[in-house]
């Protein structure tokens, strides 16, 4: 039995070092716990406030391990507001195009059921009812939409469905994620926006997004062409750190423009980009606070799991990355990713940035394309235990801290009596 | 003989203008699927060595009012970026190991 010199792991003595067992992401029982233990009660980030350019711009939100949908809007008076997307009168789904089941957005002034034609107003005011005088003791003023609570954070919508969320929004982030704070995230404007409706557990994604082990040999493709194309090449992190449910990473590599051409692939030459972005690097964020927390040298990326499902990448050249991931039954989800720039101002930027988005979607087919197999290979049960790595510590920790939230909602639900009342 | 569809500079480019000055991702991505290596190669190595020449073109214009020859030689290139994977990375016009995995790209620049 080996362990590894000076371990990330053994620094955090309550992930412990032993095997892990995936049933989390197997169970459709511990499943609905999730639903109600987590999605229901933790802050979800839900959008960006460049998605609300102007007063009376709105949009919806799908959050399918709630069964909720929620319609975030930019009120007349400039405030955020965000509620339950029902209609008060007889519960139809109030905001939709296309489907019921497709997301909705744009600019208004009321919104209108398309049932009854039951108006409200963007800060969730009833506004009128058809026929109101065909009602009875029918009282507007406690007619609004429902509100869910809802706050901003660098420019990041959250929304939180519980009656009273135990934490506000920034109490809840900590003070690694806060950190934050003041990245240019709103200079960032020009996004790439990606979807996927994955065959996996939502977790099995994010693992794999939490570590660096599997870079080498799944994606040897990545490492370039010549020497360096080798599946048994090693890579570390250079940093791991946790602050309560949240965890990050950070890589580091020498910056791409500093590697011999031969060694790079003819196209990332050319266009002048590559995995790490576009080598060009806009003349923001440089040196902002809360980035490369471990002071690590060749600082490349920084990867921010924010409980429980949105994923922030801080890149070195001046672009960031987001992951939502949406869980929609025990064994599959929906993916999000957003690739978000400073505007190109020319055709070459332009076509630099387009590099960095096709690189993506190439490298995470291949990381999407290993998850129905992981979710086969974990439901036959063959197996009741895996080894993690040192490198895997964010991937253990992940499951940990999912785990002591349903154990928390379990321990709670249990000491109410069978009235909901506490004991 | 139909109008070019490429600024007069870039003739050379006009056989492949057709196929490959595509607006969206969605349509660059289905078109390198359905095309053989043999097509994708010929498309890379005529495009490739003018690629910078069609950039610097384009930048003689702003980006967001270009005329719609410019427009269309930076849709070539853009094609040009989604086939270079096929050529450099994978040699075959599919990801290796993608599996059953399917990601759709909802949101982009225009141009």
């Amino acid at each position: 039995m080996t362990t590894p010199r000076d371990s990330w792991t053994q620094r955090h003595p309550e992930l412990g070092t032993g095997p892990v067992s995936f049933e989390d992401s197997i169970s459709p029982e511990f499943y609905r716990l999730e639903c109600d233990a987590i999605f229901k009660r933790a802050w979800l980030n839900v959008g960006r406030v460049e998605e609300l350019p102007k007063d009376g711009s709105y949009f919806t939100k799908e959050i399918p391990p709630a069964k909720a949908s929620v319609i975030v809007t930019r009120g007349t008076d400039g405030r955020t507001r965000a509620f339950h997307n029902v209609c008060r009168h007889r519960g139809n789904k109030l905001v939709w195009d296309g489907t019921p089941r497709d997301e909705a957005r744009g600019i208004a002034r009321q919104l209108v059921c398309k049932y009854h034609g039951w108006r409200y107003g963007l800060d969730g005011g009833c506004r009128y009812v058809h026929q109101e005088d065909q009602f009875f003791d029918l009282d507007k003023t406690r007619l609004g939409l429902v509100p869910v609570h809802c706050d901003t954070w660098a420019g990041f919508v959250f929304v939180n469905l519980a009656p009273t969320p135990p934490q506000s929004l920034r109490e809840y982030l900590g003070s690694m994620v806060g950190a934050l704070e003041s990245y240019p995230f709103h200079e960032m404007t020009e996004c790439y926006a990606f979807r996927a409706e994955n065959r996996s557990n939502w977790k099995i994604f994010m693992d794999a997004f939490q570590e660096y082990y599997h870079v080498p040999p799944l994606h040897t493709q990545q490492l370039g062409p010549g020497r360096l194309q080798n599946p048994e090449a090693e890579f570390e992190a250079a940093h791991y750190q946790t602050d309560g449910p949240h965890r990050m990473v950070t890589s580091s590599s020498p910056a791409k423009h500093e590697i011999p051409s031969k060694y790079l692939y003819p196209s990332e030459v050319l266009f002048r980009s590559g995995n790490l972005g576009p080598w060009d690097a806009p003349d923001v964020a440089r040196d902002v606070p809360g980035v490369n927390p471990g002071r690590a040298d060749h600082w490349a990326i920084d990867n921010f799991q924010i409980f429980p499902n949105l994923e922030i990448l801080i890149y070195e050249r001046g672009w960031y990355l987001a992951y939502r991931y949406w869980p929609t039954s025990h064994d599959t989800h929906v993916f999000e990713g957003y690739l978000s720039f400073v505007p190109a101002r020319t055709a070459r930027e332009r076509a630099a940035r387009e590099y960095a988005a096709v690189l993506f979607k190439e490298y995470a087919l291949q990381d999407a394309g290993t998850l129905d197999g992981t979710q086969m290979g974990l439901e036959a049960r063959a197996c009741a235990e895996f080894p993690l790595s040192d490198q895997e510590i964010l991937v253990r920790h992940f499951h940990k801290s999912v785990g002591d939230w349903v154990d928390a909602y379990r321990r709670e639900r249990d000491t109410r009596t069978p009235d909901g009342g506490a004991l | 003989m139909a109008a070019p569809l490429l600024p007069a500079a870039f003739v050379d480019l006009e056989p492949y203008a057709a196929t490959w000055c595509l607006a969206t991702e969605a349509e660059r991505w289905n078109q390198r699927l359905r095309s053989s290596m043999d097509e994708l190669q010929a498309f890379y190595q005529a495009s490739f060595p003018r690629a910078d020449d069609a950039i610097a073109y384009c930048d003689r214009f702003a980006l967001k009012d270009m005329p719609d020859d410019a427009e269309r030689l930076l849709q070539l290139v853009l094609s040009l970026i989604l086939v270079s994977f096929a050529v450099e990375v994978w040699r075959q016009p599919e990801v290796i190991h993608r599996g059953s995995a399917r990601i759709d790209r909802t949101q982009e620049p225009r141009p």
